[in-house]
């Protein structure tokens, strides 16, 4: 108990200055975790707005205008502002250096760096929401893009400028990882969500310079009609979506490959058991994030590019789809003889298992060209990929909290409370997105304010249950947030779940400034649950 | 019990290859369906097979982390379920494209926010494409804006229209009936009203219909087609007849204030009157109504003189009978 009230990283230093200009990486983390849970609320405000207006067919709560400022704005906030800087900004950001035995990053002044070149950017997406909201949906397609009377500059110039933010984080954490382990930690050592952030890492400085370009190119194509994208200047605007989505879906890989990292954190210390094929959920992480690079032509298939490009990346989309298959079999095969216990980090990873699942299926009927062309742009893929993206990432990164909350925070939250709210999450979800799959098939196009009577009663489903969604993810967060505020704090002790990496067993919760109290030697790999037994500083 | 499954899953299969891809949609459905029982029966039985019990102590665990046999098949089986999957989906994707040598060639259109067909012996629809059954037809299509697609759900195909270059889509359709149309691309405003339909009728019916296109309605007292040419020509995507705003200002209202002035979004203003009407609907840029978007494009070209009269005087009876 005494331990609890050690120096730590939250209590020391004190004051409103050292939190502003603090290198040390927890408390960065921090700060992009708050930050980007505030964008998630908005974003998901959004989303009930649009729902509530879905919930009928004519335009009975907003207009048309307001719906598309809606959708669009959700879009940008959840992929720009939340979901590509706040996991691996947050959780990423809090844990490498424990993970890897280091006493920061590499370098900490760039990652603050990185912290405010996101917060300015994010005040330009705020100032497009003040001034009236921006109505191209987050792809910004030419040549509505450059027609627009709404914001796209600021907008586009917010992502350009977040952009940066992303590139340096991904920088700072491939130089942390090749250099900052300490000795003994060799590359097959190294707990899995290390290789996840590596791996997404490499996409981030590799494919974000495309996405900037692309936004400057856009920029230009307004201010001073360069005609590269506008047909009537000579331009392509299919050009565009080539450009667009040679970042954009990298980018989904950035999206997801943290949450597999999470996810392989989770299993194996809950399950108490050593994780099934290590060395190829590793080298899975890298080759999807190669692969990734090579498929976005199916964001095209009804775009008129030739047959031969429609085949080619129609075959290369399902080389993503095997190493991803082999992940989930190799989770699932992780509890085979293990100690599973089902705590709320758990319950996350399970309904992972299961939402992933659909979403990455259902990826493989989009893959196929000539289905494909009955299902794009319509609800299908809506529900696709928000099975990937809400189902897949969200649910780790709230999995991810929970497992994290008591290491990083030094408190336990209700766990009862917790367990209601993942069950809450992963039936609202599943009541939200599934209805919208049948919609799809049915031929329900997306990005629609009004809709077709026979869409009716798929659509009320669909907005009836993503109510629960909602106030299912609000308890849950709240729920931790709670456990952080009360008074009567319950000591987790430095390791409640039994975890074998070093931020579980050489690391106070929450940890030391300096991380480690001494320079921490190596005694297992992070998955030896065969070898050695690590009490839980925790039992309820 | 599979066509239960179809009909309430699809729409209508109405192209000669609709029934080949909901056929590759149902093979990747119980592929998925085997796989994903698979997974969800594996992760409930082992984690509850070896849960943790209350009150059982912490143990090692079984360092098993490998199995040849079994990664082998993750590998294979999914590898044999894709590439029947690829092959499958590029056997009927190039059904799609290749396009029979006696298709009928119709002009596609698409512009903020209505459908424009060119039929082959000359003559124009806005929003009904009308095609003959059990005949291939080749749609030429293009937009006159931004990006458009054109989807027939029935048909199962879909195309995106640009503006500077021919996409190309075809069908053969099997079943007479009236279908809908959907623009798929995001295009601004009115995107979610920019609906129109297929009508497939037989060859006889088809050419007796392609014979008289063109010609006018010159029977018809003019209100009553003005009230035909409200919906033919696309007029209700932007304005309605009931008093409330869309995308451009209701038909009632302005009815209502005929004879008044009506004021521009620059300042100025103009009294409602034939005129007014006659060019707002040629040249819609240059007075926009104060409170609403300049987005309309102009009807210059495909309105006969005949036709503008019928929609104004249409539009002077909805102020006396708004039931229309």
């Amino acid at each position: 108990m005494s331990e609890n009230k050690k120096q730590n990283y939250l209590n020391h230093p004190k004051g409103l200055m050292s939190w502003i200009l603090t290198l040390d990486h927890k408390r960065i983390g921090l700060m992009y975790l708050v930050s980007g849970i505030l964008f998630f609320f908005l974003g998901g405000l959004l989303a009930l707005v649009m729902r509530f207006e879905l919930a009928a067919p004519g335009n009975d709560v907003i207009s048309n205008e307001v719906y598309n400022n809606a959708y669009t704005l959700h879009g940008a906030i959840m992929i720009f502002l939340f979901i590509i800087p706040a996991i691996p900004g947050a959780l990423g950001n809090i844990l490498l250096p424990l993970m890897v035995g280091a006493k920061d990053v590499a370098f900490p002044r760039l990652n603050l760096a990185s912290f405010y070149i996101y917060s300015f950017g994010a005040l330009f997406a705020m100032y497009t929401i003040i001034n009236g909201g921006v109505d191209t949906g987050w792809t910004f397609y030419t040549p509505y893009s450059t027609q627009s009377s709404s914001n796209v500059v600021p907008m586009t110039l917010g992502i350009f400028i977040i952009g940066f933010s992303s590139i340096l984080t991904g920088l700072n954490f491939i130089a942390t990882i090749h250099k900052m382990r300490i000795p003994g930690l060799t590359w097959y050592k190294l707990p899995l969500f290390v290789w996840a952030l590596y791996g997404t890492s490499l996409v981030q400085i590799t494919a974000t310079p495309v996405l900037a370009i692309t936004m400057v190119l856009l920029m230009l194509e307004r201010f001073l009609g360069i005609g590269i994208f506008d047909p009537a200047l000579g331009g392509d605007p299919v050009l565009y979506q080539h450009f667009f989505w040679f970042y954009s879906h990298p980018a989904v890989y950035i999206m997801i490959l943290p949450a597999f990292g999470i996810i392989s954190e989770i299993i194996p210390v809950h399950s108490r058991k050593k994780i099934w094929g290590y060395k190829f959920i590793a080298y899975s992480t890298l080759s999807i994030a190669f692969i990734g690079f090579l498929v976005w032509g199916h964001h095209m298939f009804t775009s008129g590019q030739s047959v031969f490009s429609q085949i080619v990346f129609s075959f290369i989309t399902y080389f993503v789809g095997i190493p991803t298959g082999v992940k989930i079999f190799s989770w699932i095969l992780t509890m085979y003889k293990g100690q599973v216990s089902f705590t709320p980090p758990m319950m996350y990873a399970l309904a992972f298992l299961f939402l992933f699942t659909i979403g990455g299926l259902t990826g493989i009927f989009l893959g196929a060209v000539a289905l494909d062309i009955h299902l794009h742009d319509t609800y299908f893929v809506v529900a696709h990929f928000h099975y990937v993206m809400q189902g897949g990432t969200i649910v780790a990164f709230l999995g991810g909290l929970h497992h994290w909350w008591p290491k990083s925070f030094g408190v336990m939250y209700n766990q009862t409370v917790a367990n209601i709210a993942a069950l809450g999450v992963f039936i609202g979800f599943n009541g939200t997105f599934f209805p919208q799959f049948l919609l799809g098939l049915r031929g329900m196009p997306r990005r629609y304010a009004t809709y077709d009577e026979q869409f009716v009663e798929l659509h009320s489903y669909s907005t009836f249950w993503s109510g629960i969604l909602g106030l299912s993810i609000f308890l849950a967060i709240m729920n931790l947030f709670w456990s952080f505020i009360r008074k009567n704090k319950v000591d987790p002790g430095s390791n409640p779940w039994g975890g074998m990496s070093l931020e579980w067993t050489h690391t106070s919760s929450p940890p030391h400034p300096h991380n480690f109290e001494e320079e921490p030697v190596l005694q297992h790999g992070p998955y030896d649950y065969d070898k050695v037994i690590v009490e839980k500083t925790y039992n309820k | 019990m599979l066509d239960r499954l179809a009909e309430y899953l699809f729409p209508k299969q109405v192209s000669t290859y609709a029934s080949d891809i909901d056929s590759l949609f149902f093979f990747i459905f119980y592929a998925s369906v085997v796989l994903f029982v698979i997974v969800v029966f594996g992760m409930l039985y082992f984690s509850i097979r070896y849960r943790h019990r209350a009150g059982e102590d912490l143990k090692l665990t079984s360092s098993k982390d490998h199995s040849s046999l079994l990664e082998s098949l993750f590998f294979i089986i999914p590898l044999i379920l894709v590439s029947i999957t690829f092959v499958w989906g590029i056997r009927s994707y190039l059904q799609m494209v290749i396009v029979p040598d006696d298709a009928i060639e119709i002009k596609v259109t698409g512009q903020s926010w209505f459908w424009t067909f060119d039929y082959p012996d000359g003559g124009t629809t806005l929003n009904e494409l009308v095609v003959p059954s059990n005949k291939p037809v080749k749609l030429v299509l293009s937009s006159k804006d931004v990006l458009h697609s054109f989807f027939i759900p029935v048909m199962r195909s879909k195309m995106d229209c640009l503006p500077n270059r021919y996409n190309v889509m075809w069908f053969d359709s099997t079943k007479e009936g009236v279908y809908d149309i959907f623009c798929t691309e995001y295009c601004g405003t009115g995107h979610s009203n920019m609906g129109a339909k297929v009508i497939v009728m037989k060859a006889a019916q088809y050419d007796e219909w392609a014979s008289e296109l063109g010609s006018e309605d010159d029977d018809l007292p003019l209100d009553e087609l003005g009230a035909k040419l409200y919906t033919k020509k696309a007029c209700n995507t932007c304005h309605t007849l009931d008093g409330s705003a869309l995308v451009g200002p209701s038909y009632l209202q302005t009815s209502q204030m005929w004879g008044q002035e009506r004021v521009f979004d620059d300042g100025s203003s103009s009294v409602i009157d034939d005129n007014y009407v006659r060019s707002s609907i040629l040249e819609p840029m240059t007075q926009i109504v104060a409170g609403y978007q300049g987005v309309m494009p102009t009807y210059q070209g495909l309105l006969s003189d005949r036709e503008l009269d019928a929609l104004i005087a249409f539009l002077k009876t909805l102020n006396e009978d708004s039931q229309i």
